[in-house]
């Protein structure tokens, strides 16, 4: 307990009240708080280091570029990606997903042939590909969940045929909570000789991701989610995928020579960083990666890790105590994440009244519309718990859920 | 009475609520007592799509005033949009279309007119409006 609490005081904004009431703070799967560490950076940077990366001959932009460079091995290391050209840097998940989707699919998706989505996508795993078939003339299929909301590895064998020329997969959904068999789908993938593209945006944040291990081609994550600054995010590639694929935007910073005739590009990893990047939130990648690493390591990691299983436990048994709740996605492999609906009583009535007792949740489709469809409903609650979220916080939260749905009903 | 007395009458009758739970209590009882709307008139065309929130609105005129009829699948919005039907409903599309409803800023729901909430709320007045100008020029 006392390990979460030093965790919360390292984050300032959770020490807030809203409508005179403390912060309880549920929606870190859409964004998570940021550590001190992180905003000075920020500060830091903006205030005496805004100069821009790779260009000048001059000592700020030395120093940014080396902030820049410096959070860039860091994330190598992070994901332990075999060297710095693999790691791009690019706006977040959704941009590197569409980098894939708009620059590998130019290059090898062809018309007849298609795409293969898990069923549990969030909208940025969908839509891009769903642009880059229009475009081909290829198709997309879907991996299927079944009605605990998991999708089995085995079951993508009967998809995959010599015209399947990607796949992408959900590593934890933004919905479910699921960690699903990503692993186990890549190496099946690998068996027909299709490349696998993770959509990492909650994985990274709740599991150890080893990229070699993992034998991924692509792994795409943003950096807000992970205590980091938005606008800012990661692209992990196969080094022979990168170098194949034409790059994704023109401009600055992306080129070796320019001729009207014409250009060469850079190498990687600027290969595929047109103009000038997000150098400041991208920087900050460095500490809130640090800052992750530390809490998920000794004793602090194994504190976090017994507080996450007894708020995974108590918000199983409190919402299965509600009448009328419904709890979506069933699985052991779980993070403290919990997307619900209760009957009589509509999603956005209920965070409204919560809103006022200063707890912070989404609702809404979640960005994930298909899914929504597969449990038959239009919206839902969700709660998501980061690290520093306490079981106190989860018994506030429950208490103040049984308030409002007493005011609906 | 004007809008403007209409929406006086609302603020009076909330400033008795000092906590933000009581006003939604009786926000919520509006939203369960007042049927705005019949279900017939819950059709695709009166449908208004919120991010969040579905709401029908149906609006006819009699005597060069306009008379609406609304509802929402969510009751904290069903209880502002009888509210707001309160407010407009026999008054007539200029006085409609010159209407700020301050009431909403004043009794404390103006976050719930935020685009980011996107509850429906906001296109509904916009909808009103609407329909108070094609009256208008009629």
């Amino acid at each position: 307990m006392n390990a979460i609490q030093d965790i919360r005081d390292r984050v300032p904004a959770l020490a807030q009240t809203v409508y005179g009431k403390p912060l309880v703070y549920l929606d870190n799967a859409a964004t998570a708080q940021k550590p001190v560490e992180v905003i000075e950076l920020l500060n830091r940077m903006n205030s005496a280091t805004n100069a821009n990366v790779h260009r000048a001959m001059y000592r700020l932009s030395d120093e940014a570029t080396n902030l820049y460079e410096g959070a860039r091995e860091r994330v190598r290391e992070f994901i332990n990606a075999p060297a710095r050209e693999n790691v791009i840097f690019t706006s977040g998940a959704t941009a590197s997903i569409n980098l894939v989707a708009s620059s590998f699919c130019a290059k090898y998706l062809k018309e007849g042939d298609s795409v293969i989505v898990t069923e549990d996508s969030h909208h940025s795993n969908i839509v891009p590909w769903q642009l880059a078939c229009e475009k081909a003339g290829a198709s997309l299929k879907v991996l299927p969940i079944d009605e605990n909301g998991v999708w089995s590895a085995q079951d993508i064998i009967p998809l995959l045929d010599e015209r399947v020329k990607i796949v992408a997969a959900t590593h934890i959904s933004n919905v479910l909570g699921i960690i699903n068999p990503v692993k186990e789908l890549i190496e099946i993938a690998h068996r027909y000789g299709v490349p696998v593209l993770v959509d990492g945006a909650q994985g990274i944040v709740h599991t150890r991701v080893d990229v070699q291990e993992l034998d991924c081609d692509f792994y795409a994550f943003s950096a807000h989610k992970i205590y980091g600054e938005t606008g800012s995010g990661i692209l992990y590639g196969k080094e022979h995928w990168l170098e194949e694929m034409p790059p994704y935007m023109g401009g600055g910073d992306m080129v070796g020579t320019v001729t009207f005739a014409k250009t060469t590009y850079a190498p990687l990893p600027l290969k595929f960083e047109a103009g000038t990047p997000n150098f400041i939130g991208s920087a900050a990648l460095k500490p809130a990666l640090d800052f992750a690493w530390e809490i998920s390591q000794g004793e602090c990691g194994k504190a976090v890790k017994e507080s996450e299983s007894k708020i995974i436990a108590y918000m199983k048994g409190a919402l299965a105590e509600i009448d009328g709740a419904v709890l979506y996605g069933e699985s052991q492999n779980r993070i403290p994440l919990f997307s619900f609906n209760v009957e009589g009583c509509h999603p956005g009535d209920i965070a409204q009244i919560l809103d006022k007792m200063g707890i912070a949740v989404r609702t809404g489709m979640l960005c994930a519309e298909p899914l929504m469809a597969h449990f038959g409903v239009t919206s839902m609650v969700r709660a998501s718990f980061a690290p520093y979220n306490t079981l106190q916080e989860a018994e506030y939260f429950i208490s103040g859920l049984k308030r409002a749905v007493a005011m609906l009903r | 009475m004007t809008i403007q007395e209409i929406e006086n009458q609302i603020i009076e009758e909330f400033s008795i609520f000092t906590d933000w739970l009581d006003k939604y209590e009786y926000i919520i009882e509006l939203g369960k007592n007042v049927p705005v709307i019949e279900e017939g008139a819950k059709k695709e065309e009166n449908l208004i799509k919120g991010c969040q929130s579905r709401v029908w609105l149906d609006c006819w005129q009699d005597d060069g005033k306009l008379f609406f009829a609304a509802d929402s699948d969510a009751i904290i919005t069903k209880g502002i949009i009888s509210l707001l039907i309160r407010v407009y409903n026999g008054q007539r599309p200029k006085d409609i279309l010159e209407s700020d409803l301050s009431f909403i800023d004043a009794i404390g729901l103006q976050e719930n007119l935020s685009p980011t909430r996107a509850n429906g709320l906001v296109s509904m007045i916009k909808q009103i409006k609407m329909y108070a100008l094609a009256f208008e020029n009629k």
